[in-house]
């Protein structure tokens, strides 16, 4: 059975869920066997097999790591020397793109990017045009890489076997294209859900009137255990960090739950998140775009409104 | 320093953007067209580092003859001093890596010591371009960039990350995407509107770079389009007045239960 290789995205060793959900349609596909970079990361190996990784290749040791693209990139094509798969995942982070594109790049294969579907003949879905167009596309020349939104495939344990585990060895030296990491700055806003991978997301805009604000929708996402997203006004204005913007020139994001909270719903925003699988919005005007999308909508103050959603979805939760 | 921004003419953010049904490549003629929206920034940063180290800026357009238009209106127009619109009817249909090969090409002509770019382009935002044409460069890709400085040989930047940022950096010359927010955009003065109309652009077609036609645009494209459709717009909804107690909170944590978000 056909090899799919799966680059795992972690952070500090902890697979991303997107790594699960990628692992789960690489089992549709063929023979799933993870990629492992990062100098520590080898603690991942049991769930990695424990969602269906029948092969591990570990570039975990000595001078590999996973904050830059090209060591990943090295170690990828390494793994794809010995597994010779049939194809590639990558999951849609900054860095999985890089890798993707410097992989592109030294092979010549075809790579298609944000894709929401794959078929056992690897035509891949994507979605594009801010949400308006539903495409089919296809790798030309050699060995499809495909680059997967999260939020596309359910993630499963399922396999649950030891993974044989393949050492990809130390690294070589650097080399003169090689950049390093000098220092890492986590923001307090850390801790909740990545808002790029989040089942459900709570986003603020302009709505909210002043930065301060923001703590109703952070109280609303602590409640749903979501993540914080932000309208591109809230971030042009510095009330909220761009990582977290959605839309056009922010993240576009699928999740399933998307409540807009004081977000008109511009076309730019719109591009960014109209394919959530349901959508909610409270908005004190009756005309705002946002209602044109949503599942459920309510027309009236966000600062009363909101504060009593927190506390029924708390009480209700128990 | 020589310093090269690479930008891109795209369809306007509201512009209803098809695809052509013949060769399923975007259309670029019937709608609005804009410098895409981050390459402002890219532009400004360029700028600002010209203004610190001294040097010269010099913009790299791949694009259709009509692009032209856009690069001196909206990118020589905001200070750079001179352009190169590469443009070739064999690129129509080119994908990603077809347009980084082109560009790495052009950039060796210019011979730059950093190469900056936006981090995505709005019309098909794959993200691939810059880090693809680090590679075929041979450069360090310094991606995500939210704040960039140059120190002697060492190009540094803040690269956004989900929970802050990371700083990293490498030995020139390298290629620099930035992210929208890096800086703010100067807006075009007069002076420089004026300027940008006697800008020197040069232009190259694939036989000036030495690429082979058949290894770009539509016969070359690494990745094709099978079929597409238009997505199902979206219906809406129930939508509720609250009476001005917050008490439609209820309905709606109700219609959340109901779909078993809580």
């Amino acid at each position: 059975m056909a090899t799919v290789l799966v680059l795992v995205e972690h952070e500090e060793g902890s697979p991303k869920k997107v790594t699960y959900e990628m692992l789960a349609k690489a089992r549709e596909l063929g023979e799933p066997a993870a990629v492992l970079v990062g100098q520590g990361a080898e603690g991942a190996t049991d769930a990695l097999g424990a969602h269906g990784a029948a092969t591990v290749y570990a570039a975990t040791g000595e001078g590999w790591t996973n904050l830059l693209a090209l060591p990943v990139a090295d170690a990828l094509e390494a793994a794809i020397e010995r597994a010779q798969p049939a194809a590639v995942l990558v999951a849609s982070s900054p860095t999985g793109k890089d890798v993707a594109a410097r992989l592109g790049a030294r092979t010549g294969w075809g790579v298609l990017a944000d894709v929401v579907d794959v078929d056992a003949d690897l035509v891949a879905t994507q979605v594009v045009f801010g949400g308006a167009t539903v495409v089919q596309s296809r790798v030309r020349t050699g060995t499809p890489v495909l680059v997967v939104k999260p939020n596309s495939f359910p993630a499963a344990e399922q396999g649950g076997g030891t993974p044989e585990v393949v050492d990809l060895g130390t690294r070589a030296t650097a080399g003169t294209a090689d950049g390093r990491v000098t220092g890492r700055v986590v923001s307090e806003r850390g801790g909740r859900p990545d808002v790029a991978e989040a089942e459900i997301i709570v986003s603020g805009g302009r709505g909210l009137q002043d930065p301060s604000n923001f703590a109703l929708v952070e109280a609303l996402a602590d409640a749903l255990g979501a993540a914080v997203g932000a309208s591109r006004a809230a971030v042009d204005a510095g009330w909220y960090p761009h990582q977290h913007q959605v839309g056009q020139t922010g993240k576009t994001v699928s999740p399933q739950l998307y409540v807009a909270v004081g977000i008109s719903g511009a076309i730019q925003h719109r591009a960014g998140m109209q394919t959530s699988k349901t959508i909610v919005a409270v908005n004190k005007d009756a005309d705002a775009p946002i209602f044109a999308i949503s599942d459920f909508g309510v027309v009236g103050d966000l600062f009363k409104v909101v504060p009593r959603l927190t506390d029924e979805v708390a009480r209700r939760k128990g | 320093m020589k310093i090269l921004v690479t930008v891109k003419r795209v369809p306007d953010t509201a512009a209803d953007k098809r695809l052509d049904p013949v060769d399923k490549t975007l259309d670029r003629e019937s709608v609005e067209t804009i410098l895409n929206p981050v390459d402002e920034y890219a532009i400004e940063e360029a700028l600002r580092l010209r203004e610190a180290v001294g040097g010269e800026v010099v913009v790299l357009c791949m694009g259709p003859e009509a692009a032209l238009s856009t690069v001196r209106t909206k990118a020589l127009s905001m200070g750079p001093d001179a352009a190169v619109h590469v443009h070739d009817d064999a690129l129509h249909g080119s994908c990603a890596f077809n347009t980084a090969r082109v560009l790495a090409a052009a950039i060796r002509t210019v011979e730059p010591d950093v190469v900056i770019t936006g981090s995505e382009s709005t019309d098909a935002r794959t993200s691939l371009v810059p880090s693809a044409l680090a590679e075929y460069l041979g450069w360090p890709g310094l991606t995500g960039a939210k704040k960039l400085e140059v120190d002697g040989q060492t190009v540094r930047i803040h690269r956004e990350t989900d929970t802050g940022y990371d700083v990293v950096e490498a030995e020139g010359p390298a290629v620099v995407s930035v992210v929208k927010g890096i800086n703010e955009p100067r807006y075009p003065s007069f002076k420089g509107i004026m300027a940008a109309k006697s800008r020197p652009v040069t232009d190259l077609t694939l036989a000036d770079l030495g690429i082979d036609p058949s290894e770009v645009g539509a016969a070359g494209a690494t990745t094709e389009v099978v079929d597409f459709a238009p997505r199902p717009p979206k219906q809406a909804g129930q939508v509720v007045k609250d009476p001005g107690d917050g008490s439609a909170a209820l309905e709606l944590a109700g219609f959340l239960a109901t779909n078993k978000f809580i």
